[in-house]
C-alpha cells in the first residue's frame, strides 16, 4: 500500500478534527442557550477524540506520539481545510460552518468504512454513529432558523454565502487520489463532493435559504497542502500555550 | 493456582464505570477480549465514545483490581476492532443504569432521526410524557430530558449504532 498517500490522508482528517474541536470549544460558556453551550462542548470533545484516534493511527505507522503532532506544528504544517480554521463569529456562522463540514464528515466516514486499510475503516466505522448526531443537531437548527423569522433567515443566507466557497475547500483533491482509488483506500474528494451537494442541497431545500450557485463559486484551496488564512497560527499558539511552557514535562 | 478466563471476567464484575459507578465495565458491553498467557493476562477494551475521558481511568482500575487478585502481569489494549454500540449493554446493566436514575438506551437503538431521543420513558415515574431537552449532555454518551408527569429533568443514555 502506498503509504504517504495513507498518511497525507489520515492528517487531513485528523487536522480537521483537531481543529474544529477547538473552534467548537471556544462556544464555552458563550453559548446562546445553556443547551447549545453544552452541545458545541460535546461535539468539541467528540472531534478532538477522533482526530486522537486518527494520530493513533500515525502514530503507529512511524510518526510521532499524537500529543507532539497535535500541538508542536507550525501552521504549515497542517493539513486542515480552511473552512475549520476560521474564528467562530456569530453562531448562525458556527452552525452554517457546523452543518456544511459535518455533513461530509458524515459521508466521507461513511464511505471510509469500506475502506482497505483496516485501521481506517475501524475508527471509520466506530465515529460515523458519533457524527450523526453532530448531523442531526445541525440540521435541526439549520430547518428551524432557515424557516424561522426574517432576521434569522436573513443571518443564515449570509453565513451560508460567505461559508459555501470555504465548505468546497474541505474536497481540495490530493496528489495521491488515484492511487487511494486504485487501492480501494478512499473513493475520493471528487464523489463526495457529489454525494454532499445533493444532501446539502436536500436540507436546505426544506428551508427558506438558497444554496450558492455552484458555477459561480471558487473554492478556497490551499489547506491541504499547508497554505492557511491568518486565522490559524494565533489558533495554534493559543492551543500550545501550555505545553510551550515546558514542553517535556510529564503529566 | 491456574488462573481461567471465567476467574477474569468475575474479576472484571467488580471494575465500574466511572461516570455511572453502578455498572460494570461487563454490562456495559466495553471488554472485547481476555487472554491469558502462562501469568500473564491481557484485556481487550473498546470505548463507548472515541473521545471519552474516562478510558484511562478505566484502564487503570481494571490493572489495579487485576493486582489486587494477585495478578501482576497485565496489559490492558483498546481498540475498534469491534465497535461498541448501545445494544451491548445487558439486561442487568440496562436496569442498573435505571436503578441509578438515567433512562437505558432504547434497544434495538437505529438513530434515523432525533425523534428516536423523544417520549423516552422517565426513569423515575415510567410516564412516556417526556420531551428531550437536547441531545448532548453532561458526558457524551448521555442526552438530557424532562418529564412533564414527575416535572423532574433526567438523562438518557443515548443509543449509538
Amino acid at each position: 500500500m502506498n503509504e504517504l498517500a495513507i498518511k497525507e490522508l489520515l492528517f487531513k482528517m485528523a487536522d480537521d478534527q483537531l481543529i474544529l474541536g477547538h473552534r467548537n470549544s471556544e462556544w464555552n460558556g458563550l453559548g446562546p442557550i445553556l443547551e447549545e453551550d453544552i452541545a458545541f462542548c460535546s461535539m468539541a470533545q467528540d472531534k478532538i477524540g477522533q482526530s486522537l484516534a486518527f494520530y493513533s493511527i500515525l502514530h503507529e505507522m512511524g510518526e510521532s506520539d499524537p500529543d507532539k503532532v497535535a500541538f508542536t506544528r507550525n501552521a504549515g504544517q497542517f493539513h486542515n481545510c480552511h473552512l475549520v480554521e476560521l474564528p467562530i463569529g456569530e453562531y448562525d456562522f458556527s452552525l452554517i460552518r457546523h452543518f456544511l463540514f459535518d455533513t461530509a464528515e458524515y459521508l466521507r466516514f461513511q464511505s471510509l468504512t469500506n475502506s482497505s486499510f483496516t485501521p481506517i475503516a475501524e475508527v471509520a466505522a466506530k465515529i460515523k454513529g458519533e457524527i450523526q448526531y453532530h448531523v442531526l443537531h445541525a440540521n435541526t437548527w439549520i430547518k428551524q432558523l432557515g424557516t424561522g423569522t426574517d432576521e434569522s433567515i436573513q443571518r443564515m443566507q449570509k453565513s451560508l454565502n460567505m461559508a459555501f466557497p470555504y465548505a468546497l475547500g474541505i474536497f481540495e483533491e490530493s496528489q495521491y487520489e488515484g492511487d487511494l482509488l486504485s487501492e480501494n483506500i478512499f473513493e475520493g474528494e471528487h464523489i463526495l463532493r457529489e454525494r454532499w451537494i445533493e444532501e446539502v442541497d436536500r436540507v436546505v431545500g426544506q428551508t427558506e435559504l438558497i444554496l450558492p450557485d455552484l458555477a459561480a463559486e471558487e473554492a478556497h484551496l490551499g489547506g491541504r497542502i499547508g497554505e492557511h488564512t491568518k486565522h490559524l497560527q494565533p489558533l495554534l499558539d493559543e492551543m500550545s500555550e501550555v505545553i510551550n511552557i515546558d514542553p517535556n514535562a510529564e503529566w | 493456582m491456574v488462573i481461567t478466563n471465567h476467574d477474569i471476567l468475575v474479576w472484571l464484575e467488580e471494575v465500574k464505570d466511572p461516570e455511572i459507578p453502578v455498572l460494570s465495565l461487563i454490562d456495559l458491553g466495553v471488554i472485547r477480549n481476555v487472554d491469558i498467557q502462562d501469568t500473564k493476562v491481557k484485556v481487550t477494551m473498546t470505548p463507548t465514545f472515541s473521545g471519552c475521558p474516562a478510558i484511562d481511568m478505566m484502564k487503570q482500575d481494571i490493572v489495579d483490581i487485576l493486582r489486587s487478585h494477585g495478578i501482576e502481569d497485565c496489559e490492558v489494549v483498546v481498540n475498534f476492532k469491534d465497535p461498541w454500540n448501545s445494544d451491548m449493554i445487558s439486561e442487568k446493566g440496562r436496569q442498573a443504569i435505571k436503578k441509578f436514575g438515567i433512562a437505558p438506551p432504547p434497544s434495538n437503538g437505529l438513530v434515523l432521526d432525533l425523534d428516536v431521543l423523544e417520549n423516552i420513558n422517565c426513569p423515575h415515574c415510567d410516564s412516556e410524557d417526556t420531551l428531550m431537552k437536547t441531545p448532548f449532555g453532561p458526558t457524551l454518551c448521555r442526552s438530557i430530558h424532562y418529564c412533564n408527569n414527575c416535572q423532574q429533568a433526567f438523562e438518557q443514555f443515548k443509543p449509538l449504532q
